[in-house]
């Protein structure tokens, strides 16, 4: 029970990761068609930036007071954010607007995608350093216990974590509901040509829509550097379970990602884990096929996942 | 003045030429109906007019300015709003946020337009929460129309209004034509059923492969024996 519960709250924790880098996926995917595969680096800029201001700004931190923690937090969260989505504009404006203006085929777009994933990658590990295991200052990883439900623990920085992310993922949620810039984003989603009859820059909102994806993004690089570490490969299989959560809710639908992402997260960490005979069932180092295998069944029967409606336009 | 002048326009797809310098013009206050078959270039036309496409010869000008070339997004902040052909409504949004939609090019949505616009389509006043994508097709392009009216047209462009509908509907929606253009609103009307868009327009022009092949009144060109012939399904001895 008290091992459920602990691989319970690590999943939720990788899960609420999982669905912020998928909302990224997903609201590209909503306006453009396109997957962006280098959406990842956007995820790993955003560990970097915001390790780098909290550098500059508070040192390693050793002499910081207690009130200075979450501050410190607000500042790695807010310039990680503003990384990613400086990163993701840059990203649109250089590797997918000039190919959208000439009207290049799909196949293009996803060759530039790989290509600026493998830049930013290495790019980053030539400007800084190629370790695969950098970590923020400790103050984040203080695994103090905040919480006890049948002798699991929670960590202070799970626990925010995932609020973190609740409270972004119910933001953007707002956002994409109830706001004229929601509404725009969804116009071009569902009919482009359309949405410019009505007023809708098309350019301008996809430019917006990379902005608000890369911030997530980011943001979630940084939170995910302070649970765990960060590198300039971290990208990678956070990127990909991230992908496979926004198809496994329904690719372009914005609380599909959510749901794919926490449920993907929690599956891969419990279905491994499930106790039989007295030892782990399937064992903790099939953890990544589990999360693929229960994508595949998903789309088995669901082709276009768990909330997707019938991909293509809708007349 | 015209409202709307078309000076020679030439628009190409690729290799093929779909319109080959086409000119008409559109008063203040007038229904102009253009007809033609399949293929003739009217579509190709007010797509031009509206901003989607771009001529690569000739000029229009709307209220003596030229705005060919000026991308559909701006064009409607001038009053050129346009019922794009197949209705086009966002499916996933609800009836109100389509409304809404239509008037994206002002701060807020104008409640008293708004009213009206129900007013003149109740049925969508039943559907206000519903989803577009689960409407009929004339409660489709009932609100393809409702939304262009939010947007505050000074010149709108209808393209196939009847298409696929039934007659009974169709009759309704020329009817609430006529109505909005009492209001005052200029009409550009794209249609193939040559008899009703003749019965409403005070102007027509008829298309064949990319250029215009006659112009009358509305009058006029329903007893023509040529249109007549070729879109009103009457054998004409001769």
């Amino acid at each position: 029970m008290t091992d459920f519960l602990n691989y319970l709250i690590l999943g939720l924790t990788r899960g609420s990761m999982y669905a912020l880098i998928a909302l990224g996926y997903t609201l590209v995917y909503g306006v453009l068609q396109l997957i962006n595969f280098a959406h990842s680096e956007v995820f790993m800029s955003g560990a970097f930036g915001s390790y780098i201001i909290i550098h500059a700004v508070v040192g390693d931190g050793k002499s910081l007071p207690w009130f200075g923690v979450p501050l410190v937090f607000i500042l790695g969260l807010g310039s990680g954010a503003l990384t990613g989505a400086v990163i993701a504009w840059s990203l649109e404006r250089v590797a997918y607007r000039p190919l959208r203006r000439r009207g290049a085929p799909k196949l293009a777009f996803l060759i530039s995608a790989i290509g600026m994933s493998f830049f930013l990658s290495q790019l980053a590990g030539k400007l800084f350093n190629r370790f695969t295991n950098n970590q923020f200052p400790t103050y984040f990883q203080q695994n103090r216990r905040v919480l006890s439900i049948a002798g699991a623990d929670v960590s202070v920085i799970q626990l925010t974590l995932i609020v973190t992310a609740v409270l972004m993922m119910l933001f953007l949620d707002r956002l994409v509901s109830g706001t004229k810039l929601g509404r725009s984003i969804r116009g071009v989603a569902e009919d482009a040509p359309t949405a410019a009859l009505m007023g809708i820059n098309i350019d301008k909102t996809i430019s917006r829509t990379f902005i608000i994806g890369g911030a997530l993004g980011g943001a979630a690089g940084f939170l995910f550097g302070t649970a765990f570490t960060f590198s300039n490969i971290m990208g990678f299989l956070p990127g990909v379970k991230a992908f496979a959560a926004a198809v496994l809710g329904g690719i372009g639908n914005i609380r599909g990602a959510m749901i794919g992402g926490l449920l993907l997260g929690v599956v891969e960490n419990l279905v491994p884990t499930a106790p039989w005979n007295g030892h782990a069932w399937i064992g903790i180092g099939w953890t990544d096929v589990v999360a693929f295998v229960v994508l595949v069944l998903v789309l088995v029967v669901r082709p276009s996942g768990i909330l997707g409606e019938r991909l293509g336009r809708a007349a | 003045m015209s409202l709307l002048e078309v000076d020679g326009i030439e628009v190409r797809y690729g290799a093929i030429k779909a319109l080959k310098g086409v000119s008409f013009e559109v008063n203040e206050g007038e229904i102009v109906a253009l007809l033609g078959a399949n293929g003739a270039g009217k579509t190709t036309t007010q797509k031009t007019v509206s901003g989607m496409l771009r001529p690569s010869l000739g000029e229009i000008r709307y209220d003596g300015k030229r705005i060919d070339g000026t991308p559909a997004h701006e064009l409607i902040s001038l009053g050129i709003c346009h019922v794009p052909e197949g209705r086009h409504v966002f499916p996933r949004m609800t009836v109100n946020e389509n409304l809404e939609m239509g008037a994206f090019r002002f701060k807020r949505p104008d409640d008293k337009l708004q009213a009206h616009v129900l007013d003149l389509f109740p049925r969508l006043r039943e559907r206000i929460k519903q989803q577009a994508g689960t409407l009929s097709g004339g409660e489709q392009q009932m609100l393809a129309i409702g939304r262009a009216l939010m947007g505050k047209p000074r010149l709108l462009l209808l393209d196939e209004p009847s298409m696929g509908l039934a007659p009974l509907i169709v009759k309704q929606i020329f009817d609430i034509v006529r109505e909005i253009n009492n209001d005052g609103v200029t009409v550009l009307l794209v249609e193939q059923n040559a008899s009703q868009a003749l019965a409403l327009a005070n102007r027509g022009y008829v298309l064949e492969t990319g250029e215009i092949v006659l112009t009358g009144t509305g009058r006029e060109l329903l007893a023509d024996d040529r249109v007549r012939a070729a879109y009103l399904g009457e054998e004409i001895a001769s």
